[in-house]
């Protein structure tokens, strides 16, 4: 048992650390450390200098760009990535299309999509929820009828993330009405630009929209862009969304959280003190470190089991990750909040007096809003304890 | 970044666990409470047979040279299984002191602990201590060579059966000063020595100590009898992180009671454990006993820390998640129980119980979450 890093891996958390540091844009760092939203150039830009230095997808197969790195080093480049902070890469492409096309996508599909996707010259999105199809995932209706070499998928899908700036979606759909819930499900690769796709942004309650319905009428798809087989698409699904918990603890992130914590409570005063030295403000923020800190090794125990018996099936101990992650996230933006005190109140939409310099307040009271998001999305934390429930205590 | 135990290490866990399960049946338990002293010298005898009593000690002093994560193999397997022998006391804590000793005090007491022949007791709480170490009123005094020690010591672990008590008085300084702290060896028969015990709550003994012009000689204090809180706080903290590990181990069993029971009940003409307002509960003790577990971990590794502020706001850390998992692993395995569970035929309510009373040992969570947070806390 050794919990700490070796001199290799210290080695190269310096030198992820002095590239993020120096080749990430330092008016993009500002707006990540302040809170305020990225543009989708900054995500690009961001994606491509990773790729140039061939850290795009550390975690795919080396053939198809991957790294090669360790459990530990992949761990170290996003808890580095996130401390710096720097762009999280968007997961829909690296983590959750990339990863189902290499596992189960043809030779054609790797060959055109996977390096589009390292370098980002696709934005994904991702088609699953559904108004009637949320936490029950696999009641979803969007249809996709086989009609010669094409599907012609009808139906409408929701949440869909970022959807406005996508080139392609990539879409769970029924093309077996009559199989059991399930199993007649096929996961589907639907160019954006189709006739008969309409996107309908959702505001969501921090003024920003994130979000949005994409209806799909008529829309008609090359068969050739279904993946793996026809009515196995629950599996791969399931599959992705075995990759997505990995990385929801988000340690890094908060650290950098708690570091702009305590930046602006040492420089807000409550009464003749900065409110840092407040004793009860103190120890709630003590009391998350803590529980950061027990999350960090609890992630770092299930990142060294897996570098040490492979990969495999996710381990539904990493559902402690996604509600403890979330968990403290929703505390640290809410801690946040409080530092503001009064000037939590005005409302100042993106572009109107926010960025500007002295306005560090308006993005916090929308980040604490829209952070309510992260103990609902990627499976909410009551479908994870029903996961722990049933997958670990076998109740 | 390795989490698993060694070959060796696996051994060592194998065989605690091979004894205990042999021996520490929850009615064999009982018997071992009725036994005088409220424990087992068989079982100790066995301690001692498998080496456990010499595990930390160096190959010199007659021991195994082992390091804290067999400690804290030990300790969890301890915690499964409720153990009332005084290993905490006499190898940890006693043992603790003595590892910091000179090589004369590890010659006379070790060899002792070693065999199992002698046990230890740490005499450090006082009437209005709480939990700062530091606060003393009991005196020693210079005389002659040596000291004379009055004052009173109270729930002093074990301490009715101790051979040797370990003492905190204080040399010098007011009450609650840092300085003049010395720490000294005490036979327990010595005279003017007070010893009243009694049952704990968690099925354990303790005993309140008057120490009436006690005379030890020059050759008791451990350490600078002058500047000794330093060895204080650092064998405190080996405590803290074997309680960290001994709670894991309890909460790790209450868990699998629970769960166990829950499969089993039946009402409504379904097992109870197929209704989601208990599966989420007994979801939510499983991500405790792991956040707990992880920095149990932490804990254990921060005993070999050098920089002595880093280990202590360390093990503080560790204490506070351990004291918030145990009260809701505790009381929810408990609660998952129902009515049987305050009962105290089932074996739930001993665990509930001694996880109670080890968030009341060495500070709970918000002594140790205000030292946490006085230290401007933890995140690098």
């Amino acid at each position: 048992m050794d919990l700490s890093f070796s001199k290799e891996e210290t080695a190269f958390r310096d030198e992820v650390r002095t590239f993020f540091r120096e080749s990430l844009d330092p008016a993009v760092r500002k707006k990540l450390q302040e809170g305020h939203h990225t543009s989708k150039d900054d995500l690009v830009n961001w994606q491509r200098t990773l790729n140039k230095k061939g850290w795009a997808v550390p975690h795919w197969p080396q053939e198809y760009g991957g790294t090669g790195w360790s459990a530990a080093k992949q761990y170290i480049f996003l808890e580095e990535l996130q401390k710096t902070p720097a762009p999280p890469p968007l997961p829909f492409g690296v983590n959750m299309v990339g990863p189902v096309i290499y596992t189960f996508g043809n030779e054609q599909q790797k060959k055109h999509f996977l390096p589009r996707i390292a370098n980002m010259d696709d934005w994904w999105c991702q088609g699953f929820s559904e108004p009637g199809s949320g936490s029950d995932l696999a009641s979803l209706k969007t249809t996709a009828k086989k009609k010669g070499d094409t599907y012609i998928v009808n139906g409408q899908k929701t949440w869909t993330t970022l959807a406005q700036h996508a080139d392609w979606i990539f879409c769970l759909c029924r093309t077996d009405p009559d199989a059991k819930k399930q199993s007649g499900i096929s996961f589907i690769l639907i160019d954006m630009k189709s006739k008969g796709i309409t996107v309908r942004p959702i505001q969501t309650i921090d003024g920003g929209v994130e979000v949005n319905e994409v209806f799909f009428d008529e829309v008609v798809v090359p068969a050739e862009n279904l993946v793996g087989e026809e009515n196995k698409g629950w599996d791969y699904a399931k599959f992705l969304l075995g990759n997505e918990r990995v990385n929801i603890a988000r340690v890094g992130m908060s650290k950098e959280r708690i570091r702009r914590i305590k930046e602006l409570a040492s420089s807000v005063m409550s009464g003749d003190k900065p409110l840092i030295e407040d004793p009860q403000f103190r120890q709630k923020l003590a009391a998350t470190e803590i529980e950061l800190k027990a999350l960090e090794l609890t992630q770092m125990r299930v990142v060294a089991a897996e570098g040490k018996h492979g990969k495999g099936k996710p381990d539904p101990a990493s559902s402690i990750l996604k509600i403890k992650g979330s968990e403290i996230q929703q505390t640290l933006t809410e801690l946040l909040l409080e530092v503001t005190g009064p000037f939590a109140l005005p409302f100042m939409p993106e572009g109107e007096g926010q960025n500007e310099e002295g306005d560090w307040a308006s993005p916090i009271a929308p980040t604490y809003f829209n952070y309510r998001k992260v103990s609902i999305y990627g499976g909410s934390n009551e479908i994870q304890r029903n996961i722990i429930a049933k997958a670990v205590l076998g109740l | 970044m390795d989490f698993d135990l060694s070959e060796e290490q696996r051994l060592l866990k194998d065989s605690v666990d091979g004894l205990l399960k042999s021996s520490y049946e929850f009615e064999a338990r009982k018997k071992y409470r009725a036994e005088k002293g409220g424990w087992s010298r068989d079982v100790w005898g066995k301690f001692a047979e498998q080496g456990l009593l010499g595990l930390p000690f160096s190959e010199d002093d007659g021991g195994f040279g082992a390091g804290p994560i067999e400690t804290m193999i030990v300790m969890e397997a301890l915690g499964r299984n409720l153990v009332v022998e005084p290993y905490l006391d006499t190898v940890v804590l006693g043992g603790g002191f003595l590892r910091r000793a000179s090589a004369e005090q590890r010659a006379a007491h070790l060899p002792g602990i070693i065999d199992g022949s002698k046990t230890m007791a740490f005499a450090q709480v006082e009437r209005d201590s709480r939990y700062d170490l530091g606060d003393i009123k009991t005196s020693a005094k210079k005389s002659g060579s040596g000291y004379t020690l009055s004052g009173e010591k109270f729930v002093v672990g074990h301490g009715d059966t101790a051979d040797t008590l370990i003492v905190t008085a204080r040399t010098a300084g007011g009450q609650r000063d840092a300085k003049g702290v010395g720490v000294f060896l005490v036979p327990a028969n010595a005279k003017g020595v007070d010893i009243k015990g009694y049952e704990t709550q968690d099925g354990s003994r303790a005993a309140d100590i008057k120490l009436n012009n006690v005379e030890v000689g020059a050759d008791a204090a451990i350490g600078n009898a002058e500047d000794g809180l330093s060895i204080v706080n650092q064998v405190v903290d080996d405590a803290r992180i074997a309680l960290c590990a001994e709670a894991v181990g309890a909460m790790e069993e209450a868990l699998k009671i629970s769960v166990e029971y829950i499969k089993e009940r039946k009402q409504f003409g379904v097992a109870i454990g197929s209704f989601q307002a208990l599966q989420h509960r007994a979801a939510d003790m499983f991500t405790a006993l792991e956040t707990a577990r992880s920095m149990s971990f932490l804990a254990s590794m921060a005993s070999s820390f050098t920089d002595l502020d880093e280990r202590t706001k360390t093990v503080a850390a560790a204490k506070v998640q351990i004291g918030r998992s145990a009260r809701f692993v505790g009381q929810g395995g408990v609660q998952l129980h129902g009515g049987v569970g305050v009962t105290m035929e089932y074996k739930i309510g001993h665990y509930f119980k001694r996880l109670t009373m080890i968030e009341q040992q060495f500070g709970d969570a918000d002594y140790h979450l205000r030292r946490v947070a006085q230290a401007g806390g933890i995140t690098e």
